[in-house]
């Protein structure tokens, strides 16, 4: 499961050393009427070739927003307003949009959430295959052809010759989300971005596209960005983790150390409201509060209201990301020069 | 496909015999044309020798299937004004009204989607608000107006097109006129075919923009653009494809609405189309064209109904190929 990250890939060479996608300071912006959210706040991250980050939080804590926003498909207003972001060693957030185009599906893919919605429901799927196909590799009608078979039968989609001028409303969710893998690996990109893509599915149906988008991944050192809210989807899959909050990155770690040793405050209470078998609680914990809306992110670490460790630097001074075990966490727990001291669990609950 | 069609057909004649009932009551609502019809010194035997030669004599659901055969035939009897068939006067006043229906459709259709497309891409753009600012004339002003305003601008204060008539025709064929070959025909059809399709267009534009925003909305338009395709492709061939499906229907009903409200403009123009033709026997009470007028109307509304159900098959494959989902 939690394999290392597969440094000898084809594509990895001499070059290993450099991340296939790396964010630095990342920060999206939506200009409003009321003044400008802030979606994303600082965020950096870097993802290694053939490694598979899984990016978590609540709804609208600014992980699809993160995806989003690499590949640069935005809802204007919202724009990048400050940060890099490196696709290899090549700066691409200052592209602007004729430049972009061409990374689009050749070098970064993506696939969403629901493969219901995700297909044009007036062209077959071969239709859509072959123009994907065209656009990215230089080959001819029946190559490409050709090409579109290969990657409906490595997708799993059985008899391809008989299904490939088939339209999408004759395929059930799960095969439609094999066509949309089979688009978004088309042109063989370095990273693929995958936003929620089991969230629309059957359970049932669930853990074999995962295991498709794994292996197809893994053979071809593609590297993935996964998105989800579902920590199940995560410990399955991913070589490392990512925790958001509030349009802030406060967690990046191992996915068992941010599993099984969660480092923030935050973290360990999403941890713990996980049901589990073997855990029976009368209740499932829950974290007091909610949390807050982008136009009232409090000063300091956004968390601070909610947090049970909270004290007054939490509400004046945001923690950066800080060393903490085998991960790094943003929480002033883990500043080595002015660690807050833990309030124990008892005190914390008598808080309440 | 077939039960569809035969469906949709026999619903067509459904409809065409309700607008014969209706054309036909006509006849008897609008007081006794036979007493227009004769002069004062007509005697009682010279009434009812006309009475039979129209014949009105008959009973009356005699007289109704008699009226729908004979308009199944496209024979809908004698002018009473002119005492010519009416089907002859519907003829030779349909090219006029036809090819200036077909004109200002081209020029909406064209103009609209085009303008639609337009507005919908370059969103917030100072010629988009222009031409949605421009678009809210176009729908609030009534046609006859528009008409009188081009003829003021063009005709009369710039004089560089003919304010009214058809220009010189030529004759195509055995009945059929074209006013489409002569330069006098096109610069007179130039006006009349603007103050027609004006309203058409700022409604196929504003549908074609309102549909395209939605559908550029849609997650296929974020997948298309994420697979790496180019905006024309995305813009021209997927997003427009399927904006296109709901703006069918309005353009087929729209169509119909051309003709039918060619009313308005052939008279402005006077022009010497079909509609001028109904606007004659209304004012002189001349049942039988006022009749066959309606059924002409109604008839081009259900063909055009039935090509757009057609069409809908031919574009969206949800309708053309059932199921098969495993």
């Amino acid at each position: 499961m939690s394999s290392t990250p597969s440094f000898d890939s084809p594509r990895g060479g001499d070059t290993a050393a450099v991340p296939v996608l790396s964010v630095r300071e990342l920060r999206v912006e939506f200009p409003t009427r009321h003044g400008t959210l802030v979606a994303l706040d600082s965020v950096s991250f870097d993802i290694a070739p053939g490694e598979v980050l899984g990016v978590v939080g609540e709804s609208g804590a600014g992980k699809s927003m993160t995806g989003n926003a690499v590949i640069q498909l935005l809802e204007p207003p919202g724009h990048i307003a400050g940060g890099e972001v490196h696709l290899g060693a090549k700066r691409i957030d200052n592209l602007d949009e004729d430049a972009f185009v061409p990374l689009r599906g050749r070098h970064i893919g993506m696939i969403f959430q629901d493969p219901l919605t995700s297909l044009n429901p007036l062209f077959s799927v071969g239709e859509q295959l072959i123009e994907t196909i065209r656009t990215h590799l230089p080959l001819n009608h029946k190559q490409a052809r050709e090409r579109a078979l290969e990657l409906l039968r490595e997708v799993g989609i059985p008899a391809p010759e008989n299904r490939l001028d088939a339209y999408p409303h004759q395929f059930s969710g799960g095969m439609r989300q094999r066509v949309v893998i089979a688009l978004a690996l088309a042109a063989e990109p370095e990273l693929v971005i995958a936003d929620e893509p089991t969230t629309a599915l059957d359970v049932s149906v669930q853990a074999q596209i995962l295991a498709l988008l794994k292996r197809l991944c893994a053979e071809r050192g593609t590297a993935v960005m996964l998105v989800t809210h579902d920590m199940g989807v995560i410990a399955e899959t991913a070589d490392r983790v990512a925790v958001m909050y509030a349009g802030r990155l406060i967690e990046i770690g191992p996915v068992e150390a941010v599993i099984r040793d969660p480092q923030h405050p935050y973290t360990r209470g999403l941890m713990a409201s996980i049901p589990g078998i073997e855990t029976s609680r009368e209740r499932l914990y829950q974290i007091e509060g909610s949390m807050p809306r982008l136009a009232a992110i409090p000063a300091g670490c956004a968390f601070n209201p909610r947090c049970p460790h909270a004290v007054e630097r939490c509400r004046s001074e945001r923690p950066e990301l800080l060393p903490a075990g085998t991960s790094r966490a943003a929480c002033w727990l883990h500043d080595p020069t002015d660690p807050v001291i833990p309030v124990s669990e008892e005190v914390a609950a008598d808080g309440h | 496909m077939l039960a569809f069609l035969i469906q949709r057909v026999l619903q067509a004649i459904f409809v065409m015999v309700v607008v014969a009932l209706i054309a036909f009551s006509l006849f008897h609502y609008v007081g006794d044309p036979v007493l227009n019809m004769v002069g004062q010194e007509a005697t009682e035997a010279d009434r009812a020798a006309l009475r039979a030669r129209l014949g009105l004599d008959q009973p009356l659901p005699i007289q109704f299937f008699q009226f729908i055969a004979n308009a199944a035939q496209f024979e809908f009897g004698i002018s009473y004004r002119s005492a010519r068939p009416v089907t002859d006067m519907i003829v030779e006043r349909l090219p006029a009204t036809l090819e200036l229906a077909i004109i200002s459709a081209i020029f909406a259709v064209v103009m609209g989607i085009v303008l639609g497309i337009y507005t919908a891409l370059n969103r917030g753009s100072w010629l988009s608000n222009f031409i949605m600012t421009a678009s809210l004339i176009g729908v609030s002003l009534p046609t006859f107006l528009i008409g009188v305003l081009l003829i003021y601008l063009f005709a009369v204060e710039l004089g560089w097109l003919p304010a009214f008539g058809r220009g010189q025709t030529v004759p195509v064929g055995d009945w059929w006129t074209t006013g489409l070959l002569t330069t006098s025909g096109l610069r007179s059809l130039i006006l009349p075919a603007i103050t027609l399709g004006l309203f058409q267009l700022t409604l196929i534009m504003r549908l074609v923009r309102a549909e395209m925003l939605e559908v550029l909305r849609a997650d296929y338009i974020k997948f298309a653009r994420a697979r790496g395709l180019s905006k024309r492709v995305v813009n021209l061939r997927h997003a427009l494809k399927n904006t296109l499906i709901p703006v069918i229907t309005i353009i087929g009903l729209q169509l119909g609405t051309i003709i039918a409200f060619a009313i308005i403009t052939e008279t402005v123009f006077q022009w010497p189309g079909v509609g001028a033709l109904f606007i004659t026997a209304v004012r002189f009470v001349d049942i039988p064209v006022m009749a066959a007028y309606l059924m002409m109307i109604a008839l081009v509304f259900v063909v055009i109904n039935l090509i757009v159900d057609l069409l809908y098959y031919a574009v969206d494959p949800r309708l053309r190929v059932q199921g098969g989902a495993k």
